[in-house]
């Protein structure tokens, strides 16, 4: 580890703290559907659009209505680009004249990015034409980072009203969120990555002469339009295979720093914005002081594995840190860091190939997603998740004291609490179970690349990542099979909806509650003594459940690897 | 419930139309038409020409050099190796058997071309990308003996060459010392040409 190294990780978490308040200022504008500036310009789109569709957005809904209308328009986006995928072939924009996408990889890829996960079971430049990134895939880093972020406006209401009967509306939550924050924000990051050198362009291949006389073929495309919303909406598919690790797509260490901090930049926000919207600003960086200490402590453990590197090559004369799967550019540092953003938020673009980092440093950006995406997490669904932790360990602290527990002013009672078990149980069950049925069916067990324990974390990443709506790989795992594109289809919309929902029915039931003030007997949810507690329950929920699984993995192969095994 | 679904049709239909002419056509559009405005260098892919115009490579992406006469770059998992359509890691793991059967060759070749002691991890392993256009310094320096004694150029001047290729990190912390392959055999080439003039 370098002192370089630790100054670059204190200044990226210094630059989003001071981004936090602003960002969340402007996010508390649009839970409250107050005014902006940007009106002006994108107000009369905003109305032409609900009038279009028939709808009103001053129109409260239920939390039943809300999840209705929030799966439906889902459903309706997964469908479109299922169709844009199959039809490929005969569509325009396709330099490369590729054909149609098949079933089971269009199937996968259009839940995958649906529910913000962009799982790519693909290579991006041998697979989607311009057209299929454009239409198929970048409406919906838009829109799934949209329905995250209105669904934690949702849940943040159901907190903060008093004997309501609804929870807001959808299409004004979603529009408002997509119009006034997310395209005014990839706008100015579109013109700064081109600008350093990410291309945008209708083009396709581009022959080249090598210096040596050899021939190479470069693919370009409409490259920084999406690469914006890739990061800022933590989605993470990527225009080419290698992600963000391609230099296309991420060509300097500062479009690096950008990209890193556009996945936390709104996620930091909205902790702010929840604080703000129950009337406590300090509710809200309590949430954010346990996901920091969460977030630094992965990366020092991957920062120091990773620089201490593989003593296997140690021993053949290699000197210094891991960089097997790693860009001269960015280093160890940057991609250590990059690696622990990408998945305590559930954005799943890479800048490295994780699946080459050393067994324990590898093991935290999976430990991350375990967790529940919930170090920050994906825009909308990090805080969502965290407040069913934050209502469990408010559960925990009452039975301890004895009394009925209270959060923000909210008693949280049997019908909460078991929707959020619920929630959170729907994690562990299907990554495990999926896991298990892959490690011994003969389909499953086709897909590593690597031999030994960490062939089974290749498989254990792989659903882990899907349920936790990530996206990033431990690439070696060949998925695209039936196998692999069915199973993980399902995880990630299991993993997406099976947690909204019984998250939107506990808004329903909070919202229809009345205010209870706080008083001596409340355990306060501010201080030093809940940061400890929520990091203890998030730690304790996600070890317990886990940590099996890790040994058979990451923990076999660094035992392994400090033994010189091969595989 | 039966009510709130079929409310839900019309919005739901009408505004994944909408949604997708104005994100999924007119903003990347917009994107293009501004980038290529702005910087058409950058939106086309930085491409490098030769005198005659011929393209030969990108100051972003990496290229294959394998010829001894070059600074050659990093092992790369993309298709054949430098594939700009098959960008990929080696994705192997720490304990792969197959990583070790690749780089000891690979670590017996430089040691027999003239690198001494332990070699920079970068000069044996391969990128994210299979793309990388990038060295470290050191990785450049141990391949200096091998190119001054193929060129017949004293080591003193291609170590020179190399110096003056660095870039530094930005701001002194973002990102690593590094030398551009491309350039710097660019570099190399013109450097033998005066020679001999």
């Amino acid at each position: 580890m370098t002192l370089q190294g630790w100054i670059l990780i204190v200044a990226f978490t210094g630059i989003l703290l001071a981004l936090t308040k602003p960002v969340g200022l402007w996010l508390f504008a649009l839970y409250e559907g107050r005014r902006t500036p940007l009106h002006a310009v994108l107000g009369p789109v905003e109305t032409g659009f609900y009038k279009l569709a028939g709808i009103d957005p001053n129109a409260e809904q239920s939390w039943r209505r809300y999840a209705v209308h929030m799966v439906n328009f889902n459903f309706a986006l997964l469908l479109f680009t299922y169709a844009v995928l199959r039809l490929q072939g005969v569509l325009p924009g396709n330099p490369q004249g590729l054909a149609g996408v098949g079933e089971h990889l269009s199937f996968n890829t259009a839940i995958s990015f649906t529910a913000n996960t962009n799982w790519q079971s693909y290579g991006g430049e041998s697979t989607m034409s311009n057209l299929s990134q454009m239409l198929g895939l970048t409406i919906h880093n838009f829109l799934s980072a949209a329905t995250g972020i209105a669904l934690a406006f949702a849940l943040f209401r159901g907190f903060a009203r008093r004997s309501a009967a609804t929870i807001g509306n959808f299409w004004a939550d979603a529009t408002r969120i997509t119009l006034y924050l997310l395209l005014p924000i990839c706008v100015a990051l579109t013109i700064f990555y081109i600008a350093s050198g990410v291309p945008q362009t209708l083009g396709g291949v581009v022959d080249v002469s090598t210096l040596e006389g050899a021939k190479q073929s470069i693919l370009l495309g409409p490259v920084a339009s999406q690469e914006a919303i890739k990061m800022l909406g933590t989605n993470g598919g990527g225009f080419f295979n290698a992600n963000s690790a391609h230099p296309f797509e991420n060509p300097t260490a500062l479009t690096n720093l950008v990209q890193m901090l556009s996945i936390f930049l709104i996620g930091f926000g909205l902790t702010w914005c929840f604080g703000k919207a129950v009337g406590n600003t300090r509710q809200g960086w309590a949430i954010l002081s346990a996901m920091l200490i969460l977030f630094l402590v992965g990366v020092t453990i991957t920062y120091w594995q990773e620089a201490a590197g593989n003593p296997i090559l140690h021993e053949l004369g290699v000197s210094g840190g891991n960089m097997e799967g790693k860009e001269v550019r960015f280093g160890i540092a940057a991609s250590a860091l990059f690696s622990i953003v990408t998945t305590a938020a559930s954005c799943g673009a890479v800048n490295a190939m994780h699946d080459s980092f050393t067994a324990l440093g590898g093991m935290i950006p999976l430990f991350n997603m375990q967790l529940g995406e919930v170090v920050v997490g994906g825009v909308g669904a990090g805080i969502y998740g965290f407040l069913l932790f934050a209502i469990l360990a408010v559960f925990v602290a009452g039975l301890m004291v004895g009394r009925t527990p209270e959060y923000v002013g909210k008693k949280i009672e049997a019908k909460e609490v078991k929707l959020a078990v619920l929630a959170i149980a729907v994690l562990p069950l299907i990554i495990l179970g999926f896991t298990s049925l892959s490690s011994v069916a003969e389909a499953g067990l086709a897909g590593p690349l690597n031999k030994g324990p960490h062939g089974f974390s290749e498989i254990l990443y792989a659903f882990t990542s899907a349920v936790a709506n990530n996206g990033s790989a431990f690439a070696g795992l060949t998925a695209n099979t039936p196998w692999y594109n069915a199973l993980l289809g399902v995880a990630m919309w299991l993993g997406r909806f099976f947690i909204i929902v019984p998250m939107l029915a506990i808004a329903g039931s909070l919202a229809a509650k009345k205010y209870t003030p706080e008083s001596a007997g409340s355990f306060p949810t501010t201080g030093g003594l809940w940061v400890g507690l929520l990091v203890g329950i998030i730690l304790i929920l996600g070890g317990l459940t886990f940590l099996p699984s890790l040994a058979l993995g990451p923990i076999a192969d660094h035992l392994a690897m400090i033994r010189g095994q091969l595989f | 419930m039966g009510n709130d679904f079929t409310s839900s049709l019309r919005p739901a239909i009408v505004m994944t139309i909408l949604f997708a002419i104005l994100l999924g056509i007119l903003y990347p559009l917009a994107m293009t038409g501004i980038g290529q405005a702005i910087f058409p260098s950058q939106a086309n892919g930085s491409l490098v020409r030769d005198q005659r115009g011929t393209v030969i490579g990108s100051t972003v992406v990496g290229q294959a050099f394998t010829s001894d006469r070059y600074f050659q770059t990093r092992p790369s998992a993309a298709g054949k190796g430098y594939d700009g359509l098959a960008s990929s890691g080696s994705n192997l793991g720490p304990t792969a058997q197959a990583l070790v059967d690749r780089v000891k060759p690979d670590v017996e070749k430089r040691h027999a071309e003239g690198a001494t002691g332990v070699l920079p991890a970068d000069l044996v392993t391969a990128s994210g990308s299979g793309l990388d256009p990038d060295l470290s310094p050191e990785a450049a320096f141990a391949q200096v003996a091998r190119i001054a004694h193929i060129r017949g150029m004293p080591d003193v001047q291609v170590r020179a060459l190399v110096s003056t290729h660095v870039d530094h990190p930005l701001l002194g912390f973002l990102g690593e010392d590094r030398v551009n392959v491309l350039a710097l055999n660019q570099a190399l080439d013109r450097a033998g040409t005066r020679r001999r003039q």
